[in-house]
């Protein structure tokens, strides 16, 4: 999970559904039709400018050089219309040229980021990257199944990301002078983007976003606040936005951050957006980022953990066994990290619903809770409590090695009874006694 | 149910053990035992009694459910229609401790229904009882720490605003007034949804002080989400306001709204145009909305343009007479125009849906020579559905010029959708049929489509030749038995001989359809001989569907004919050696008993009335499948 953008033209991995089943899915026939763009860059602009090519940086005398960096960013303030390729494109290779040198200078050289140049360089970033995003051509587009509308403006946003990056990594880089312009509004169409449908432009507002917050002390309070209406929205109005994954990954490694004992403005955050998040239908997409905020709260407060437990129950996916494969993941990373006093106050509504999982006909979520036992930790956690868990998951294991269609799912039944066996023989042998009596009481009756 | 209730059940009263098991599983750990439980509440109620119920139900309800938000749902439904069970709406105010529980949950759909209720059940307060107890729930929801009580209390605004005193209502005005400018975008949102709800009950002079201010501010907001929805106020605001302030008060907030940098409000706009238009008054709408209009027709996002498509013909009906035809020909038609040949299929589309309308607006001559060339040109639109929407829509030019002029260019725009690859396309063309063979008439008809109506019968996907069965009975409708006779009888018993069995069986499906509007004559003379020789046909499919054809036609056939023909022939299926055969010929010989239970399975799958089925009656808790409920009907 790092933060650090991959490659920024990250190709797309294949889609875990995909996987699932032999089936072609919708994906595989849109494949065959072109990658769609969309740009809402080029809008309301009557007055065309045309530019002309100034010096080049690296030539300027340095008496010059804050001169034409200037002119240079107010240069890249003019848009162009990327979703006609041929127009003006001597106009379109000027403002590439440009922002490349600009990306270069604010990485190399030193000394360039002076204080008149944040207002300008700020402005030129909002020009560009600030639009309301354009409506999804797709109106039911699905991130597992569908390929993302791209942006078409790419070859001059994404150096307007790159410069932007650049500056804030920039060793000149002052916050004190920065947090003039970079302020709550700008923030705030920031987070608006992360809606964006392309992947290439999440992945950089992600890493933006995380040293706005990495370095503006005054504004992470505001981030956080703004997250989480982002994500209630999500969860409670729209059911859509494309950045969940991002910005659930930037507040993994915020997370770790947090001092303790945990605000309670923290706890609010795990409990009632968190742990909502779980009901999203799109789930899928952002699970892995999400389970790892939830562990990130347990390591560093276990006493979150009966929340979060209760939570995912109360959440439990009643329908969709793909959800619920997911959830007992998450289940097993909870329970890797659970201290034995929290697990002992979570084990009965736990193994309650594992054992409804193990009688589950899907095969993958009964094997998926099967595995709990291959787990050392798990397994030590059930060996100290088996008092409570073997009474409670016996007669389902009994029964369900006995009817489950899926040979697997027997074998690995029998693996988990003869630990049993092993574990607490006495008990073992109890409980068969108990259930043969009760199984023949049934059948008189 | 080892325990009993503390509640009912507890005085021993055998009466009351029903009530006992309710409550019980109120508290079981089964959601569904919960769920049937609440939403039997009001039986436990009316059981207790009003004062048990107030005293003890109440305050269960309230402390101990802490439930799945199904079960929440149902309570919050059920709790809007208690007043009588608490003992009439001198006691209703006890309703709303646990109401006010659900308004502040989570789940915005429980939410929603316990603000609905709330609202039904603040109509039962005395005004005494509003300002006493309704009014300060609504106040601690609005001041609430976490924002669904604060969303939740946006609902409550408008129901005690006018039966309270005007102390309370400057303080209910307060509060929305800080609501609107809430830290939370949803509540914002929540504030913007009913800010037109309650500008209606507000007194106009606070319309205009307060109202006006919440509402600029609201279109400003920093959230496109929140801007969007102060249009949608914007209607009921213009429509509380004297003509003279509109211009002042609503419309620089307007022209802002149509030019928004965000294409979500400018659809929001260009979806609400004729509310506006309506509202705002023909004046306004000459000098600001046409323009504003033309500016929606022509913006850079799709989406925007087919909304403001989508209210072309709307907006034209609703000018003003006496300059409505200008209107339209200088600053609509151009837009149009240019509509016709858009770059999205669904700005095309959604054109085409309402473009016909157009020509009643605009009259014989102008139809002619302006907007038959645009008919004419989407009917050649690449986009199927576009063409669609245009033959959908030919009887409104019909009325005005006639489709002959028409005819030329729709035949072979219908011929290609006929043709088209997608069945779906080829489907919804046929259910037009009926229509343009209405409106062309009978010859135009025999002449050019009746082939293509024969070729749809044996189309490779079934729904197309079942949808063009259906259509050849609609045509018999509209053209009569006689045309039928010479026309298309012929052509779908020839299909009785065809080498393929799926052409084989598509006659029986026509003869299904046909045999009552052709009459007996001609289902007896030319049908029935032709179903009976089938029966001898060597695929079973086809078989069995000559029993069920034969079940079809004989309420069409006389006694004689069923005796003397139609019996024999089921007798000789019945002894078939394919199951299935058999089983359709036994079906078909005890006709009566199968319709009978072929209807009572579907009342049942339906959850009709049971009161038809008084002898059938099954208890409510049975949970009986259909099978059985039909073996009941056999004994």
């Amino acid at each position: 999970t790092s933060i650090l953008p991959s490659s920024p033209t990250t190709g797309f991995s294949v889609p875990s559904a995909e996987k699932v089943d032999g089936f072609p899915r919708r994906s595989m026939r849109r494949a065959r039709q072109r990658r769609s763009h969309s740009s809402s860059q080029f809008r309301y602009q009557s007055s065309q400018v045309e530019l002309t090519p100034l010096p080049l940086l690296k030539d300027a005398p340095v008496a010059e050089l804050h001169n034409l960096f200037c002119k240079k960013l107010q240069q890249c303030c003019v848009l162009f219309d990327f979703l006609d390729c041929v127009a003006d494109l001597k106009g379109k290779e000027i403002k590439r040229a440009a922002l490349n040198e600009l990306v270069e200078s604010v990485a190399t050289s030193r000394g360039v980021l002076i204080e008149p140049l944040y207002p300008e360089a700020i402005k030129m970033i909002s020009v560009n990257i600030f639009r309301t995003l354009p409506p999804s051509e797709n109106p039911e587009f699905d991130p597992e199944e569908d390929e993302p509308t791209l942006e078409a403006s790419w070859p001059h946003l994404q150096l307007v990301y790159e410069f932007f990056l650049r500056f804030l990594e920039s060793p000149d880089f002052q916050p004190s002078m920065a947090k003039r312009y970079v302020d709550q509004k700008f923030v705030l169409q920031l987070l608006e983007l992360f809606d964006s449908e392309d992947p290439r432009e999440r992945e950089y507002l992600k890493t933006i976003l995380h040293r706005v917050y990495g370095k503006l002390l005054g504004l992470r309070a505001y981030i956080r606040k703004q997250i989480n209406n982002i994500f209630l929205r999500f969860i409670y109005e729209t059911e859509h936005f494309n950045g969940v994954a991002e910005l659930l990954e930037i507040l993994g490694s915020i997370i770790n951050g947090f001092a303790l004992p945990l605000k309670s403005e923290h706890k609010q955050f795990l409990v009632r957006v968190l742990i909502p998040l779980h009901t999203a239908k799109s789930l899928s997409i952002f699970h892995a980022q999400l389970a790892y905020c939830v562990v990130q709260f347990m390591e560093k407060d276990a006493t979150v953990t009966e929340y979060i437990i209760r939570g995912l129950l109360k959440y439990w996916p009643k329908t969709c066994t793909q959800k619920e494969v997911m959830f007992l993941g998450e289940i097993e990373e909870i329970l890797d990290v659970i201290e034995p006093s929290q697990f002992i106050r979570v084990q009965e509504p736990l193994f309650k619903q594992i054992t409804a999982c193990i009688s589950s006909p899907h095969f993958q979520v009964a094997e998926r809770a099967l595995y709990f036992w291959n787990n050392e930790y798990i397994l030590s956690l059930i060996e100290e409590n088996s008092q409570v868990i073997l009474p409670l998951v016996f007669t389902t294991l009994y029964r369900v090695s006995k009817e489950h269609w899926n040979q697997t799912i027997v074998s690995l039944i029998y693996n988990v009874l003869k630990t049993f066996m092993e574990m607490n023989s006495k008990l073992f042998d109890d409980l068969t006694a108990s259930y043969k009596v009760d199984k023949q009481n049934d059948s008189v009756l | 149910m080892q325990h009993k209730s503390k509640m009912a059940g507890a005085d021993g009263d055998d009466s009351l053990y029903p009530i006992a098991v309710l409550i019980d599983e109120l508290r079981n750990e089964d959601v569904q035992l919960r769920l049937n439980s609440i939403k039997k509440l009001s039986t436990i109620a009316l059981a207790l009694g009003v004062e048990r119920t107030r005293t003890e139900l109440l305050p269960f309800l309230t402390d101990t459910i802490y439930d799945e938000d199904e079960v929440l749902l149902a309570l919050a439904e059920q709790l809007g229609n208690f007043t009588m069970l608490v003992g009439g709406p001198e006691y209703v105010h006890c309703l709303l401790p646990p109401l006010e529980s659900l308004a502040t949950v989570e789940e915005t759909v429980v939410r929603d229904k316990a603000v609905e209720s709330l609202r039904k059940i603040s109509q039962e307060h005395s005004p005494v009882d509003l300002e006493v107890h309704f009014e300060p729930l609504v106040k601690r929801l609005a001041s609430g720490d976490w924002f669904t009580s604060r969303t939740s209390a946006c609902g409550l605004f408008s129901v005690c605003y006018p039966r309270v005193s005007s102390t309370v209502k400057a303080e209910i005005r307060q509060h929305f007034r800080t609501l609107c400018s809430d830290d939370t975008p949803m509540v914002r949102r929540a504030a913007a949804s009913k800010l037109g709800e309650f500008a209606k009950v507000l007194e106009l002079d606070y319309v205009k002080s307060d109202i006006i201010s919440l509402f600029t501010a609201l279109a400003s907001d920093e959230q496109d989400s929140v801007r969007l929805l102060a249009v949608e106020a914007c209607v009921s605001i213009a429509t509380l306001l004297p003509q003279e302030d509109l211009e002042t008060l609503v419309m620089p907030t307007l022209r802002q709204a149509a030019e928004d940098k965000s294409w979500r409000v400018r659809y929001m706009v260009a979806d609400k145009f004729s509310e506006l238009q309506k509202a705002v008054g023909p004046e306004i709408t000459k000098n600001d909305l046409v323009p504003a209009f033309q500016n929606l027709l022509k913006d850079c996002e799709a989406e925007v343009r087919a909304a403001a498509a989508n209210k072309v013909k709307e907006f034209c009906e609703n000018l003003p007479e006496d300059s409505r035809e200008t209107i339209i020909m200088t600053h609509i038609l151009p837009c149009v125009k240019e509509l016709v040949s858009d770059t999205n299929q669904h700005v095309k589309s959604a054109l085409a849906s309402v473009i016909m309308g157009l020509s009643t607006i605009l009259g014989k001559d102008n139809t002619v020579e302006h907007l038959l060339p645009l008919f004419l040109a989407q009917l050649k639109d690449e986009c199927p559905e576009v063409r669609l929407n245009i033959i959908s829509n030919l009887d409104c030019v019909n009325e005005v010029i006639g489709i002959r002029q028409l005819s030329q260019s729709l035949l072979p725009a219908i011929v290609e959708l006929a043709e088209d690859a997608k069945w779906r396309v080829r489907l919804a063309i046929i259910e037009y049929m009926p229509l343009l063979a209405g409106q062309l008439g009978v010859e135009f008809f025999d002449e050019k489509l009746n082939t293509l109506c024969m070729a749809w019968l044996i189309d490779h996907v079934y729904a197309i030749r079942e949808a063009a069965t259906c259509n050849l009975m609609k045509l018999v409708e509209k053209f009569g038995a006689e045309w039928a006779q010479n026309t298309i009888v012929p052509k779908v018993l020839g299909m009785a001989n065809d080498p393929n069995y799926l052409h084989r069986m598509t006659t029986l499906f026509c003869i299904n359809a046909l045999s009552e509007v052709c009459g007996q004559d001609i289902t007896t003379k030319q049908m029935l001989p032709v179903v009976l020789k089938m029966s001898n046909d060597q695929v079973a499919n086809v078989r069995f569907n000559v029993a069920k054809s034969l079940q079809k036609i004989g309420p069409v056939l006389d006694s004689n004919a069923l005796q003397t023909e139609v019996k024999p022939v089921l007798e000789k299926l019945d002894t078939d050696t394919d199951m299935d055969v058999k089983y359709f010929a036994q079906e078909a010989i005890s006709g009566k008993y199968t319709t009978l239970s072929i209807f009572f399975l579907y009342e049942v799958a339906s959850l009709g009335p049971r009161s038809k089925w008084p002898i059938l009656y099954v208890s409510e808790r049975s949970t009986m499948c259909p099978a059985e409920c039909v073996s009941q009907c056999e004994r």
